[in-house]
C-alpha cells in the first residue's frame, strides 16, 4: 500500500494518454455490462415462480404449426392439471410496421393462468363483454398515450380480417398491470381468440399454443409427459416444456445470444488487449531511467515487477469499474428514457465478478511483459541510456 | 581513520557483440572512512564503471570489492539491492528525479524501502530537504525548480537514509558555475560536518578541487594520485 501513490504518479504520469486509454476501456466494459444485460435478460426469459408452474404446449415439428383447439378439454383432464389455457400468434404493429407490438388471440381465462398480472374488475368486464375488445400492457398504454375507450388500429402480420385487410381496428377496454415493469405482459396486447378465429379465413378452430399450470411443480415432467402422449403419433404431435425452457428455445431459434455476445466481447477484449498493451509498453520504455533510479535506491526486482503489473491492473480495475458503473445507471434509467419499450437486467454481483475477474486477467495479460522487461532492467545500461 | 571501500586487483571486461572490451585492469585501491574522493580521467577510461562497482549497481568480472567489511562483489541482485538502499547514496549527473512527484515525495523514495511510518518519512525528507536549504520547495514537482535545485533534491534525497557513502557521477555536468559551486559546496559540507565517505566523478578539475584528493584513470588502470589542500 505504501507503494500506492508511486503507481498512480506513475499511471497518471501523461494525464492525456491515460485518460484516453481509460475511456477506451470503459467504453469496452460498457460493452460488456450491456451485452451481459442482454444475455442475462434472455436467459432469465421466463425464470419466475409463477413461470415454474407453467408448462407451455406447442407442435413438436415447429412452433408457427397450428394445434387443434380440440386438444384443450383432453388437456384439461390430465391429472395434476390446474388449468390450460391457449394463444395465437396476431403480431400486430401499431402506425409504423417499425412499430411492432407483441399480440396474441387469446382464450377467456388467458389471465387466471397469469396471476402476476390484474386487471381491473371493470375493465375485465368491459373486454369480456366486448368481442373486439382489446386489453393492453401499462407501459405500452403509457408509451403511446392510450385510453380507456381508444379505438386502436392494429396491422397484423400474417392475418387479414373478413374483408381481406391486414389493418384491423380493436376497442381498448382494459389495462394489464403487471408487478414486475419488465414483464412480458406490460407490454404486450391480447384479444379475444374468437374474434380472431370468427375474422380471419386462415385459423379455423386452431390454436397457436397451449399454457397449462400444474397444481404441483414437481409433477411438471410427468404432467409434460401425459400432454405429448395425448398427440402421440398424431398428424400434430406436440412438444410441452416449461415456460423457461420454451422461451430459450424460442429466442434459441432467432438467434444464439450467448455465442453473439461471447464473439463480440471476445473480439473486444482482444482488441484491448492489444491496444492498451502497446500504451502499457510504450510507457514502461519512456520511464526507463526512472525504474532505473529505483532500482539503483535499492527497489527490488520484484518490486519493480509488482509496481508495472499494479499500474496495469488498477488501470483495467479502475476502467472496468467505471464502465461497469455506468451500465448499472443506464439500465436503472433506460425503462424510464424509452418508456418502457427497453429493458435490461440489472448488473447482477455475477457480473460484477466477472467483470473484476476480466478486468484483473487482462490487466495481468497487458502488464506483464513491460513488468518482465522492467525486472530485467541492467541498471547500468538504462542509466547510460543504452 | 579505517578504510571503508577495499578493492583488490578488481578488473571488468564488457562485451559488445562478439567483441570484449576491459574497462578496468587490476584496479587495487583504498577509499578511507571521510574520505572525499574526485575520479578523473577521459571519456572512456573507467570512472564511471568503477564509480558503479563501489556503489554495487555492477559486479566485476574479477577481484574483490568491500564496503564498510562486507564483500559486495559475490553478492546476488537482491542482496545487493538491499545493501544499497542502507549503504549508498547516488547522485547522477540528470539529478534523476521522479517528474511526477513532488520533491518531498522523491526524497521520501528511498524511505519506502524501510519500516518507517509515513509521517516518520515526511518527517525525515523534511530535515533532508532543509539540510539542502529546499525546505520551501518540498511541494514542488522537479519541472518547476532550477538545474541546481532539482541536484540538491537529487543530493537530499540521497542522504535521507543516512548512507555512509555517496556516491556521486559528474554531479555538476549539467549545472552552470554557480549552482555547481553550490552543489560542490555541499558536497564538503556532508563531507567534512557529516561524516559521509564521498567518492565523485568529474571532468572538471575545478570541481576535483572540492575533493580531498583526486585519482585519475587512463585506458582502465590508476595513474597519478594527486592530494588538495
Amino acid at each position: 500500500m505504501k507503494y500506492l501513490h508511486l503507481i498512480w504518479a506513475a499511471l497518471f504520469r501523461r494525464k492525456t494518454r491515460t485518460i484516453l486509454t481509460l475511456v477506451s476501456i470503459v467504453a469496452a466494459f460498457l460493452l460488456f455490462g450491456l451485452l451481459d444485460a442482454v444475455r442475462v435478460s434472455f436467459a432469465e426469459a421466463g425464470q419466475s415462480a409463477n413461470g415454474a408452474e407453467r408448462l407451455q404446449t406447442g407442435a413438436k415439428l415447429s412452433f408457427i404449426q397450428p394445434l387443434p383447439q380440440s386438444l384443450m378439454t383432453r388437456i384439461a383432464t390430465i391429472d395434476g392439471v390446474k388449468e390450460v389455457a391457449h394463444a395465437n400468434w396476431f403480431g400486430g404493429a401499431y402506425q409504423d410496421p417499425h412499430n411492432q407490438i407483441f399480440t396474441f388471440a387469446v382464450s377467456d381465462n388467458y389471465l387466471d393462468i397469469y396471476p402476476e398480472v390484474s386487471v381491473d374488475a371493470g375493465e375485465m368486464k368491459a373486454y369480456n363483454d366486448d368481442l373486439n375488445g382489446i386489453l393492453a400492457g401499462e407501459v405500452l398504454i403509457k408509451k403511446y398515450g392510450w385510453k380507456i375507450g381508444d379505438k386502436i388500429p392494429l396491422q397484423s402480420q400474417i392475418f387479414p380480417n373478413k374483408e381481406g385487410s391486414k389493418n384491423w381496428s380493436f376497442n381498448l377496454r382494459g389495462v394489464m398491470k403487471a408487478k414486475d415493469d419488465k414483464a412480458f405482459q406490460s407490454q404486450m396486447i391480447i384479444l379475444h381468440w374468437k374474434n380472431f378465429d370468427e375474422t380471419t379465413p386462415y385459423n379455423r378452430g386452431n390454436v397457436g399454443w397451449y399454457i397449462s399450470r400444474v397444481k404441483d411443480v414437481n409433477d411438471a415432467d410427468r404432467v409434460a409427459k401425459a400432454i405429448d402422449a395425448l398427440s402421440a403419433n398424431s398428424d400434430h404431435e406436440t412438444k410441452t416444456q416449461t415456460e423457461q425452457a420454451a422461451t430459450r428455445n424460442w429466442i434459441k431459434q432467432l438467434a444464439n445470444i450467448g455465442l453473439i455476445v461471447t464473439s463480440i466481447m471476445g473480439a473486444v477484449f482482444f482488441t484491448l488487449i492489444l491496444l492498451t498493451g502497446n500504451t502499457m509498453m510504450q510507457a514502461v520504455r519512456e520511464r526507463t531511467s526512472e525504474l532505473a533510479v529505483l532500482k539503483t535506491i535499492g527497489f527490488s526486482n520484484g518490486s519493480v515487477l509488482g509496481m508495472v503489473l499494479a499500474e496495469s491492473v488498477l488501470l483495467l480495475l479502475l476502467g472496468g469499474v467505471i464502465g461497469l458503473g455506468l451500465v448499472a445507471v443506464i439500465s436503472a434509467g433506460l425503462p424510464a428514457m424509452s418508456g418502457g419499450m427497453i429493458t435490461t437486467a440489472a448488473v447482477s454481483w455475477k457480473s460484477w465478478v466477472l467483470g473484476v475477474v476480466l478486468a484483473l486477467a487482462i490487466g495481468i495479460v497487458i502488464g506483464a511483459l513491460p513488468a518482465l522487461r522492467a525486472m530485467r532492467l541492467n541498471i547500468v545500461d538504462a542509466l547510460a541510456g543504452r | 581513520m579505517g578504510t571503508l571501500v577495499e578493492i583488490r586487483n578488481v578488473s571488468k571486461v564488457y562485451e559488445r557483440g562478439k567483441q570484449k572490451v576491459e574497462v578496468l585492469r587490476h584496479i587495487d585501491l583504498d577509499i578511507a572512512q571521510g574520505d572525499f574522493l574526485a575520479l578523473m580521467g577521459p571519456s572512456g577510461s573507467g570512472k564511471t564503471t568503477l564509480l558503479n562497482l563501489i556503489g554495487g549497481l555492477d559486479s566485476p568480472t574479477q577481484g574483490q570489492i568491500s564496503v564498510g567489511g562486507t564483500r559486495i562483489d559475490n553478492l546476488n541482485q537482491g542482496a545487493l539491492a538491499k545493501w544499497r538502499a542502507s549503504n549508498v547514496g547516488f547522485i547522477f549527473q540528470f539529478y534523476n528525479l521522479l517528474p511526477m512527484l513532488s520533491a518531498q515525495k522523491n526524497v521520501e523514495l528511498p524511505l519506502l524501502l524501510t519500516k518507517l511510518g509515513a509521517a516518520q518519512r515526511k518527517k525525515n525528507a523534511a530535515i533532508a530537504l532543509q539540510l539542502v536549504g529546499l525546505a520551501d520547495r518540498a511541494g514542488h514537482k522537479p519541472t518547476e525548480l532550477s538545474g541546481g535545485q532539482q541536484q540538491r533534491v537529487a543530493i537530499a534525497r540521497a542522504i535521507v537514509s543516512d548512507p555512509t557513502l555517496l556516491v556521486c557521477d559528474e554531479p555538476t555536468g549539467d549545472l552552470d558555475r554557480q549552482s555547481a559551486e553550490d552543489v560542490l559546496g555541499l558536497l564538503q559540507t556532508l563531507n567534512r560536518q557529516h561524516g559521509k565517505t564521498i567518492v565523485m566523478v568529474t571532468h572538471d578539475p575545478k570541481a576535483a578541487e572540492y575533493a580531498s584528493h583526486t585519482l585519475h584513470l587512463d585506458k582502465g588502470t590508476l595513474v597519478e594520485q594527486a592530494a588538495h589542500a
